[in-house]
């Protein structure tokens, strides 16, 4: 069923390939960099429920991976509850939130939406910054001793990474699971058409605010995660603006409304960021490098590096999807 | 420090300023459905202009108003080739994604040339006093100057030729491209028109607060929720909806510490997004 | 027994026009109703009223006994009410069989995607696109995204189908090729309410016609009726094409 198209079989290799590299060389440096990737494939995954699927732009979707953060650290530095548990619930404390709210904003239009999204993440970062027991604005730290049920420092690191990359698996997952869908159909036929859609009997307020609930959860349990890791969350870190538009441009680089377009994207855009860093003359740019590219895109090849290789070779559409 | 009503009265001053700019918003997307997200760029172009012609140029300040208005509006016109001409016809969220990237390489180009410290222009202004109260003169010439420039566009838009050929391309692209209208040219028009208004918008804000490159994006989201407030396509509603803020503004700041003003006022804007979809003040649309 | 779809008193005004007047008919089991009048006599908008894209100032609307006044597009699509329209609006980077999919799915019989697709083919043999069903949407003429807009609406095999000038702006093969899709269509059992300008067409197809004039009933009846009702002929006179075809078409 689920598992008879390639697409599946080609997710599980990259989880492999992922939870393998660096555990064979017991690579440190190459583990944080693939975490990174894993992170953003998570994201950018995510994002394209609501942006390739449906065709809404949410401009505030880190607000779910930083709010993921701050409950995750709540739960296990104040309530002492195991990592796992308190990643889960933050994912699912942060998607019902998402739900309640989706309902509200997601009778508005395609442009309302996506400012309401950035009145979103502003708004939490805000109340966040101003509330104490969250320690404002300069945020908190968590004891190490937390690490001590998973082995260790050392060996926690791994295991975060690990979950980390289950993360980025059950997020391909969603993303396929969705696809193959009558539920995913309906999102489809949103965003071609969403009126049209209405008329044809999908109930699109309703499947708006799922897609948007769904697309809050995983992310969340994400940041609760990499927030742990870091042992220390603030708001101007949580809430960054910058890594939602990042978030954007890599679905869009990759192929929105495909399924393997973000991780591509996510890759791709990895590397290039990568270079920009370490040379001097780019560094500063990378927003207006990552706006240009993204403009580029929505000009001349809107459906991405994805979209440019469906039409290149069609054949490949039935197994990169 | 003012007191409550003399606040009100300054906030109605200012928010005239915020319909200002909100009119470029509420322009283009009633002419070309396209919202514009290069709107917070050019209002920091505004006040950049201002900076820039005061200070190097030694121009006086108010005199920088229609050059930055006109220079606006050929930025407009260039934004419209580069961003917003290939995606007209394709769904909104195309338009959305080539302004915000635009947005995205002015800002972080801003950014490169100017950090992110604090400009300011000093305006020195006689204020109005009204009993204990003074209402800075700054407030009171950045409204009249509204007041002006928004007869001037209701001048334009009613009574010249080219202003019924936005409005007719407004109402219907087709109808208007079948008598004849160059519905392109009268599009890019429009646009450098809703620049213009947010760059000049811009400048005046210039003449009241200090700012940084940064602070295009905190007047672009009041923009919208000016817009929210008047409904887009109405530029009437958007200097009620500007208006309105204002008077938002001026009743709760004295009570609310600065950084919890923008998330009040956001709060609002989904809230009224939600509950008036076609804004408050917006006449039905067929 | 009760009719199909049931309307009274309906009235839609849009600024200083008032586009629908009072008006009240109903649509019986099976049966072909045409809607015609001059342009502007608010045909579109009692399809938009009925089926959910606006909601009317002041009215009744009943389908299948219940009340669906003012509900929302997905709500009636789901009772089995469907809609073709005017300007074709496919879903331009699927498939065709996808696009019917999507009706078929989400129609009132709410089927699961394997039992949709079989709807979806056969929506798509009816209106003779069998022989494209894998094609991008964008990719088809004119034509075929008219048949598209109907296979698509079929899918959701519904018990009224609402045509929106069906016919506009296809040459005359594919008229005739239309016309037998519909009357296929309503051998099926399915009940129509078709706008169409095409008189010889909704002459012919119609079991019974309305005449709109001004958002107002102006006549009620058989095909032949109406032809010779002289009110009718006035309101056309406004548009004299239209009334020499009226005259034209009907047998003696």
């Amino acid at each position: 069923m689920l598992l008879q198209r390639p697409c599946a079989w080609l997710i599980a290799l990259a989880i492999a390939a992922f939870a393998l590299t660096p555990l064979i060389g017991d690579d440190v440096e190459l583990r944080e960099s693939l975490l990174l990737a894993a992170v953003y494939i998570t994201l950018a995954s995510n994002l394209n429920i609501m942006l390739g699927y449906c065709g809404y732009i949410n401009f505030g979707s880190i607000v779910f991976f930083g709010l993921g953060g701050y409950i995750c650290v709540y739960l296990t530095s104040e309530r002492a509850w195991p990592l796992v548990a308190a990643a889960l619930g933050a994912g699912i404390a942060v998607s019902f939130l998402a739900l309640l709210f989706g309902l509200g904003i997601l009778r508005l239009r395609g442009p309302f939406f996506a400012l309401a999204t950035i009145g979103v993440n502003e708004a939490v970062q805000a109340f966040v910054a101003n509330f104490e027991p969250w320690g404002g604005s300069s945020g908190v730290y968590i004891s190490t001793e937390l690490f001590q049920p998973l082995g260790g420092p050392g060996r926690a690191l791994w295991v975060i990474y690990f979950l980390l990359v289950a993360v980025m698996g059950l997020s391909l997952y969603l993303s396929y699971a969705i696809k193959c869908s009558k539920f995913g159909l309906g999102l489809l036929a949103i965003g071609q058409n969403e009126d049209a859609a209405a008329v044809l009997g999908v109930p699109t307020p309703l499947f708006k605010a799922i897609a948007y609930c769904l697309s809050a959860f995983l992310p969340a349990v994400a940041g609760g995660l990499y927030f742990f890791k870091a042992a220390f969350i603030q708001p101007s870190d949580a809430f960054d603006l910058g890594l939602s538009t990042e978030a954007i441009v890599i679905v869009m680089l990759g192929g929105q409304g495909t399924i393997t377009g973000p991780a591509l994207g996510a890759y791709l855009y990895e590397e290039m960021r990568g270079w920009l860093l370490t040379s001097d003359t780019f560094s500063n740019f990378q927003l207006v490098i990552a706006g240009a590219l993204l403009l580029i895109i929505v000009l001349f090849a809107p459906g991405g590096l994805m979209g440019w290789i469906h039409e290149r070779w069609p054949r490949l559409r039935r197994v990169l999807e | 420090m003012l007191g409550f009503a003399a606040s009100v009265i300054d906030g109605v001053l200012v928010g005239a300023v915020y319909g200002l700019a909100a009119m470029g918003i509420t322009l283009i997307w009633g002419v070309m459905d396209v919202v514009n997200l290069t709107h917070g760029a050019m209002i920091v172009a505004g006040m950049f202009g201002l900076y820039l012609l005061t200070t190097a140029l030694g121009i006086p300040v108010y005199a920088a108003l229609l050059p930055i208005f006109a220079i606006g509006f050929f930025a407009g016109v260039f934004l419209y080739w580069i961003a917003v001409h290939r995606v007209i016809g394709r769904p909104p969220l195309m338009s959305l994604l080539s302004t915000f990237s635009v947005n995205l390489v002015l800002i972080g180009l801003g950014t490169a040339l100017w950090g992110t410290r604090l400009f300011n222009v000093a305006v020195s202004l006689p204020g109005l006093s009204w009993g204990r109260y003074t209402f800075p003169g700054t407030h009171i010439l950045a409204a009249i100057l509204t007041a002006a420039l928004a007869a001037s566009l209701y001048f334009f838009l009613y009574s010249t030729r080219i202003g019924k050929a936005i409005r007719a391309v407004a109402n219907n692209r087709e109808a208007a491209e079948l008598v004849g209208i160059p519905t392109t040219r009268v599009l890019s028009l429009s646009f450098g028109l809703g620049a213009a208004l947010a760059s000049a918008s811009g400048m005046l804000i210039g003449t009241l607060f200090p700012f940084t490159v940064l602070s295009g994006d905190t007047y672009q989201l009041k923009s919208f929720i000016v817009t929210a407030l008047g409904g887009l396509g109405s530029p009437t509603g958007a200097l009620m909806g500007g208006i309105a803020l204002g008077l938002i503004e001026g009743t709760v700041t004295p009570f609310v510490p600065v950084s919890w003003t923008l998330v009040i006022e956001f709060v609002l804007f989904v809230l009224v997004l939600i509950a008036f979809p076609s804004g408050i003040f917006a006449r039905r649309r067929t | 027994m009760k009719a199909l779809l049931e309307i009274d008193g309906l009235t839609k005004r849009f600024g200083g026009l008032q586009a629908v007047d009072r008006l009240g008919f109903v649509v019986e089991n099976g049966e072909i109703l045409g809607l015609i009048g001059p342009n502007g006599a608010g045909k579109s908008t009692v399809f938009n009223l009925i089926n959910g894209v606006m909601a009317p100032d002041s009215g009744r609307i009943r389908f299948r006994g219940i009340d669906i006044t003012g509900k929302s597009p997905f709500y009636v699509a789901r009772l089995g009410l469907a809609r073709t329209h005017q300007i074709v609006q496919p879903f331009a980077t699927m498939t065709v069989l996808e696009n019917c999919k999507v009706g078929a799915c989400f129609g009132h019989e709410n089927l699961a995607l394997g039992r949709a697709r079989k709807a979806a083919e056969e929506a798509c043999a009816l209106v003779g696109l069998d022989d494209r069903v894998t094609m991008l949407a964008s990719q088809l003429t004119i034509a075929g995204k008219k048949r598209l807009e109907l296979a698509r609406a079929l899918s959701a095999r519904p018990h009224l189908l609402l045509l929106d000038e069906v016919l506009a702006g296809l040459n005359p093969t594919e008229i005739e090729h239309m016309v037998t899709v519909i009357r296929g269509i309503r051998a099926r059992g399915v009940a129509i309410l078709l706008i169409e300008h095409l008189m010889q067409a909704i002459m012919n197809l119609s079991d019974r016609i309305i005449v709109l004039n001004s958002g107002q009933k102006l006549a009620e009846g058989k095909p032949v009726e109406i032809a010779a009702n002289p009110a009718v002929i006035e309101a056309y006179l406004g548009d004299p094409s239209l009334a020499a075809s009226i005259a034209i078409e009907m047998p003696p």
